[in-house]
């Protein structure tokens, strides 16, 4: 579904994505796991278009997408949940979910019952600076799922969620890899992972190792958590 | 014209600028419906007493909410200039006596304007533990010919409530100079909107000044504006914390979205009472790069993105 090929982004001549090689395949959860500096947002950037690359491509189903628009990935299928998402004055949360397409009040009202939210509490709440940011993410990640994407990018979901709050996330994650959309599910905390079919490690901007999520998530425990080189100029990965 | 048929023509301008024309119909609903310097119609609600005298220039309204009185449906007022010249100028005096409550929706129209002034004089008196709310929608057409020059100055008794908002976004300006100015007593509630889409030539100012004169006295001055073309807009907020636990707010917000717009804004706080507080925050910018990027990740493209940004700002 989503290939991405030798991507590289400097700045200041400082590489921030390195080399990077990464597949997601459609129907699956594809977690990407890093460290605070890793490079996991300038890749999410990178992929839904805010920024663009000094080399390498973005494949979406065999198309080179790399010099597209925000919108134009967007409306071949590709979306993002904001670490830290953008707060609207007097736009509904309604209205958010119902962006893109005529959303009748049954899917958004079961969107928000999947993260948690319950309808009549938030429906008409606008999504500004009265939402709390755990309220603000479940609310991102329900308009990720009223979009239908072939591609969601989610930038650590899980950070600033409450542990009440934490599975029905996790469960919303879940659904849209059934309903066959490629997820690149993005964390630096290796429990979220756990839903995932496989992960990748990113460390300086490069892919360092990929596999199975329990082995996954002993590789990074082990080798990034007390990792010294990270976010060094001249670390080259292992 | 005749009035008859005048009344007819405000009527139908009034259905076209959003007004209610069901409320404006009905018995019980009270109305004051007013062209240039004739009053066309005068209802009054239970609980409410309206008293008007035309003038050379205008109408000057008396305008009476009785003690105790909940005013069940809000009153619909309807002012405005048809032609495309004309002046009117609304000299109001309101008192809402103790106890009190109305909800009072103004509309203003001025569709075919070229050059057409509208002035409104008006000093208000909220009784203690009075609720007012004064809700004035403007409706202009694109020539931008209307000066429109309101001016209050508003009494908040003990407890007492006013809220208004006075919103300006279909049509063009043409000069505004806005002046609203409340003192608000001992537990009052003091809230001040202005929502204004500056487009064209435009020259907006806007003055909003509360004086929270009573102990634990409350007061917001809030201002949203959106600039395009060469439209010009100066916003002064200003709150005065006078009394111990007075608690007041400033917030601005400015979105410049033409090449050639300049938008000034001057928020004033003052403190005189040491456990008065009073806080501002003022943002002038274009729109937000990472709002855009957010709905434009929706499948937006740039130009659904302003629009939904800009309309949410000024709902
Ligand atoms: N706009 C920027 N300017 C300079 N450095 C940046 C910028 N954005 C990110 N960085 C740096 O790039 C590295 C990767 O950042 P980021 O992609 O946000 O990491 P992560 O999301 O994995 O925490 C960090 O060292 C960060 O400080
Ligand atoms: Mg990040």
């Amino acid at each position: 579904m989503l290939e991405i090929k030798h991507l590289k982004l400097t700045l200041n001549g400082k590489p921030l994505i390195n080399e990077l090689n990464l597949e997601v395949k459609e129907g699956k959860i594809h977690g990407l796991l890093g460290v605070n500096g890793a490079g996991k947002t300038s890749l999410a950037n990178l992929i839904m278009g805010t920024s663009y690359p000094d080399e390498g491509s973005i494949i979406l189903e065999g198309r080179d997408i790399t010099r597209f628009t925000i919108s134009q990935r967007a409306k071949m299928g590709i979306t993002l949940a904001w670490q830290e998402p953008a707060r609207f004055e007097g736009l509904s949360i309604r209205e958010y979910l119902g962006l893109n397409r005529n959303l009748s009040l049954s899917e958004a009202e079961k969107y928000l019952w999947t993260v948690g939210l319950p309808p009549g509490e938030y429906l008409n709440r606008a999504v500004d600076g009265s939402l709390s940011g755990g309220e603000r993410k479940r609310v991102e990640l329900a308009s990720v799922l009223a979009m239908k994407p072939k591609v969601a990018i989610l930038d650590e979901p899980d950070s600033g969620i409450d542990v009440v709050s934490l599975p029905h996330i996790m469960n919303g994650i879940v659904e849209m890899g059934k309903r066959g959309s490629a997820v690149l599910l993005i964390t630096h905390n290796e429990g979220a992972v756990s839903v995932s079919e496989e992960v990748s490690i990113i460390c300086a901007g490069k892919i360092i190792n990929s596999g199975p999520p329990q082995e996954m998530c002993h590789w990074f425990k082990n080798n990034c958590q007390t990792c010294p080189h990270i976010g060094e100029p001249d670390y080259k990965g292992v | 014209m005749l009035a008859v048929k005048e009344y007819e023509a405000m009527l139908e301008a009034y259905g076209k600028a959003g007004g209610n024309l069901d409320a404006l119909k009905s018995k019980e609903v009270g109305n004051l419906v007013i062209h240039k310097n004739k009053v066309l119609s005068v209802k009054e609600a239970d609980g409410i007493k309206v008293e008007t005298e035309e003038t050379e220039s205008g109408v000057n309204i008396y305008f009476l909410v009785k003690e105790g009185a909940k005013i069940k449906y809000p009153v619909h007022l309807c002012f405005g200039v048809l032609p495309e010249e004309g002046l009117q100028e609304i000299i109001l005096r309101v008192e809402a006596q103790d106890n009190s409550e109305v909800n009072v929706i103004a509309h203003c129209i001025f569709p075919n304007a070229v050059d057409v002034i509208h002035k409104m004089d008006a000093a208000i008196k909220i009784g203690d533990n009075a609720k007012f709310s004064y809700h004035e929608t403007h409706y202009h057409g694109e020539f931008g010919g209307v000066k429109v020059i309101p001016k209050a100055r508003i009494e908040v008794g003990r407890k007492g409530v006013w809220e208004s908002t006075f919103s300006l976004i279909q049509g063009c300006v043409g000069m505004l100079d806005y002046d609203f100015e409340i003192f608000g007593d001992e537990k009052s509630i003091n809230e001040l909107m202005v929502k204004v889409f500056g487009k064209k030539e435009d020259d907006i100012n806007i003055v909003e000044k509360i004086h929270l004169n009573g102990q634990g006295a409350r007061g917001l001055a809030k201002s949203r504006l959106v600039l395009n073309d060469n439209a010009r807009a100066m916003v002064r907020g200003e709150t005065y914390g006078n009394a111990p636990f007075a608690r007041g707010h400033v917030d601005c917000i400015e979105i410049v979205n033409g090449d050639g717009v300049a938008a000034r804004a001057i928020p004033l706080v003052y403190v005189n009472d040491k456990q008065a507080k009073v806080t501002h925050e003022a943002a002038i910018g274009s729109i937000d790069k990472k709002q855009m990027q957010t709905l434009m990740a929706r499948g937006l493209n740039e130009e659904e993105a302003v629009d939904v940004i800009v309309k949410g700002i000024l709902r």
